[in-house]
């Protein structure tokens, strides 16, 4: 019952209208005179009404205050009076804070390392089809307050479900228009445009609520389309290894091949210069001897011609003389004989 | 004589409190007047502290908030013969009280008329076009770039104009059941499709399908490695043959002018005396050609042993 609100609590104005020692005087009278115990159980019944008019608003928090059922005021925090219970009643919210429905996912254990329940319990919140037909897993959370304690209380029945209802509706009707891909790379997109849909649908519905954040879990495909999902990943990467690969073998061979080039450049500037070098000293040796051969030809012509018999005939294998004069006279000789003889071995 | 004063007083506020001369209206609640059961005058929707006959009178409380509505059509086939399940909800509210406590009486009786309503709504309307329809919103071109670039046809979408969309389609259920509500003093406020889901057998299929669709993406990205992968071997070869044969050809031409300058060179120096240099360089190409290997047949009359014979002046 009513008066039973804020039980044990003290009535202070007690001291104030009566002196203690009166009031005890009088009890004493009161119980002296015989009187029935029915007073004092209507004297308790009325102190503990009056003390219903007392309640406090914690910070955050704010009173809604009926009288016989209609709505009388919104009250602020701290010490506040109303009519005593029975006629004007109390209805604490908490305003300022903020409240989170889960989608697809449940928080068993808030912590450092929250834990949540299985997805596969509550799958179906959110599994959805989007716009290419396909079915996508986006579970979510929505964070609100309320906005308008008015409304909240007495608009709609069960704002809960409204909220809950709406939610599904409104980000499947953003799904629904968006290709796999996109619900599974573009979660802030979704989460915009659902904030927006969510908070003119709970308007629309005067329920209050003040939409403070839209946030989508980890998107993704159903189990079973999983592996095939992860695979377009790691093609992806095996594409980049192939490529790498390619990079590579192609690095290990051009500088290389590169230096080669200068090398066999370079080579054939050394054969240049060696050529040159070489004609100028072969010009030079024979300009200086024709020189000298100019200056006595007959004498040099010999000397040249004898001093290369002279280095010639040694080094031969056979040296055959022949006179013609003798006539045919010729030895006979088994030359490649010989030659083969001495190849043998 | 206090006593009896008490006992007096006692006895009527009972009659206030329990008899049932006063009775509150709640904020979120609306209320009729039955006399021996039969509503009377109109119905109390102002919140408050209200008066009416002790006994005779009961006031019948209904609630003035928006209420709810859980839909469940069953599966249903699309226009383009595919099954779904779908769950729909809507948000109502009693419009005329004295209206719907005739009609339907209670809640639990409201919440079958709507069942039979509004499901056989969402059933007519969802069978009588293709799923898209539902599922999208409006003609937003879709964002599917790995597909397109795949080269696949779209095979699943042919991009069947949305007429409706979810919103229109919304609409149109609402519309239709409205007026049926409204002669039991009900108004649908709000009628909307949360769930739509492929019945088990066609979810196989379309998982199939997804799967399908991405094994042809992941293919496309490997072959597209590999021939990325051959094209850069390509460029390699051809990078080898330009770097050697640039190599070679300028090595050629640097030997060439070389070769060019020692002939002319050369040329310059023998040019002195051709006959000269030609006796010069045969007796170096006698040292150099002639040795173990080679035999040599001279005749006494060669200028080498004609004194071999004698050493009278020949000539």
């Amino acid at each position: 019952m009513p008066w039973q609100e804020n039980p044990g609590r003290q009535n202070p104005w007690g001291k104030q209208e009566f002196n203690p020692e009166q009031l005890i005087k009088q009890f004493k009278t009161m119980l002296g005179a015989g009187f029935s115990g029915i007073w004092i159980v209507v004297a308790v019944i009325l102190a503990l009404w009056g003390v219903s008019c007392f309640y406090t608003i914690q910070p955050g928090e704010v009173g809604v205050i009926q009288r016989f059922g209609k709505f009388m005021r919104i009250t602020d925090p701290g010490l506040n009076l109303k009519l005593p219970a029975g006629i004007e009643s109390l209805t604490k919210l908490r305003v300022q804070y903020v409240y989170t429905e889960e989608f697809g996912t449940r928080t068993i254990q808030a912590g450092i390392d929250t834990e949540y329940a299985p997805s596969k319990q509550y799958i179906d919140e959110a599994l959805m089809l989007t716009g290419d037909l396909n079915c996508a897993v986006a579970p979510w959370i929505v964070q609100f307050r309320i906005g308008d304690p008015y409304k909240f209380l007495f608009k709609v029945r069960d704002v809960k479900k409204t909220l809950r209802d709406l939610s599904e509706a409104v980000m499947r009707q953003v799904v629904g228009d968006r290709s796999i891909n996109e619900v599974i790379t573009e979660r802030l997109t979704i989460a915009t445009a659902v904030k927006t849909g969510l908070q003119q649908a709970m308007n629309d519905a005067d329920t209050g609520i003040t939409i403070v954040n839209v946030e989508l879990k980890r998107t993704t495909v159903p189990d079973p389309v999983q592996p095939s999902f992860n695979e377009v990943n790691q093609s992806l990467q095996e594409k980049e290894r192939t490529i790498y690969e390619a990079r590579e073998a192609y690095n290990k061979v051009v500088p290389e091949a590169s230096g080669e080039a200068q090398r066999v450049l370079r080579e054939a500037e050394g054969y240049a210069l060696e050529r040159i070098n070489q004609a100028k000293g072969d010009a030079a040796r024979f300009v200086s001897l024709f020189t000298e051969y100019a200056n006595a030809k007959e004498v040099t012509r010999r000397r040249l011609y004898l001093e290369a018999m002279q280095d010639v005939l040694p080094k031969l294998g056979m040296l055959y003389i022949i006179d013609p004069e003798q006539g045919g006279l010729l030895p006979l000789l088994n030359v490649e004989e010989k030659l083969r003889k001495e190849k043998k071995p | 004589m206090k006593n009896g004063a008490l006992i007096a007083v006692v006895a009527l506020l009972a009659i206030f409190l329990f008899g049932g001369v006063f009775y509150t209206v709640d904020e979120t609640e609306q209320a009729i007047i039955t006399q021996f059961g039969r509503p009377i005058g109109v119905a109390i929707t102002e919140a408050g502290l209200h008066v009416k006959l002790p006994f005779i009178q009961k006031a019948q409380f209904f609630p003035k908030t928006l209420l709810e509505w859980n839909g469940d059509p069953g599966q249903i086939p699309t226009q383009d013969k595919t099954f779904i399940y779908v769950e729909t909800f809507a948000r109502w509210r009693i419009n005329d009280p004295l209206k719907y406590y005739e009609t339907v009486y209670n809640e639990l009786a409201a919440q079958k008329k709507l069942d039979d309503i509004l499901d056989a709504a969402s059933f007519n309307f969802l069978s009588s076009h293709h799923l898209v329809e539902a599922v999208r919103n409006s003609n937003r071109l879709l964002e599917k770039e790995v597909i397109a670039s795949a080269g696949l046809a779209d095979s699943v979408q042919e991009q069947i104009a949305i007429s409706l969309g979810r919103s229109g389609m919304n609409r149109g259920i609402l519309e239709q059941a409205k007026p049926k509500l409204e002669k039991l003093g009900i108004e649908l406020i709000d009628m909307r499709i949360k769930r739509i889901n492929y019945v088990d057998e066609v979810r196989q299929k379309v998982y199939e399908r997804m799967i399908a669709e991405r094994k042809q993406i992941s293919e496309k990205f490997r072959s597209e490695g590999k021939g990325e992968s051959k094209k850069i071997e390509g460029d390699r070869e051809k990078e080898l043959k330009r770097i050697r044969s640039d190599a070679y050809r300028k090595a050629q031409e640097v030997k060439g002018k070389a070769d060019a300058e020692a002939a002319r060179i050369y040329a310059d120096a023998y040019n002195k005396d051709p006959e000269f240099y030609s006796f010069v360089k045969t007796l170096d190409t006698y040292r150099q050609t002639l040795g173990q290997d080679s035999s040599l047949v001279l005749s006494t009359k060669s200028d080498f042993l004609r004194y071999l014979k004698g050493f009278r002046d020949v000539q």
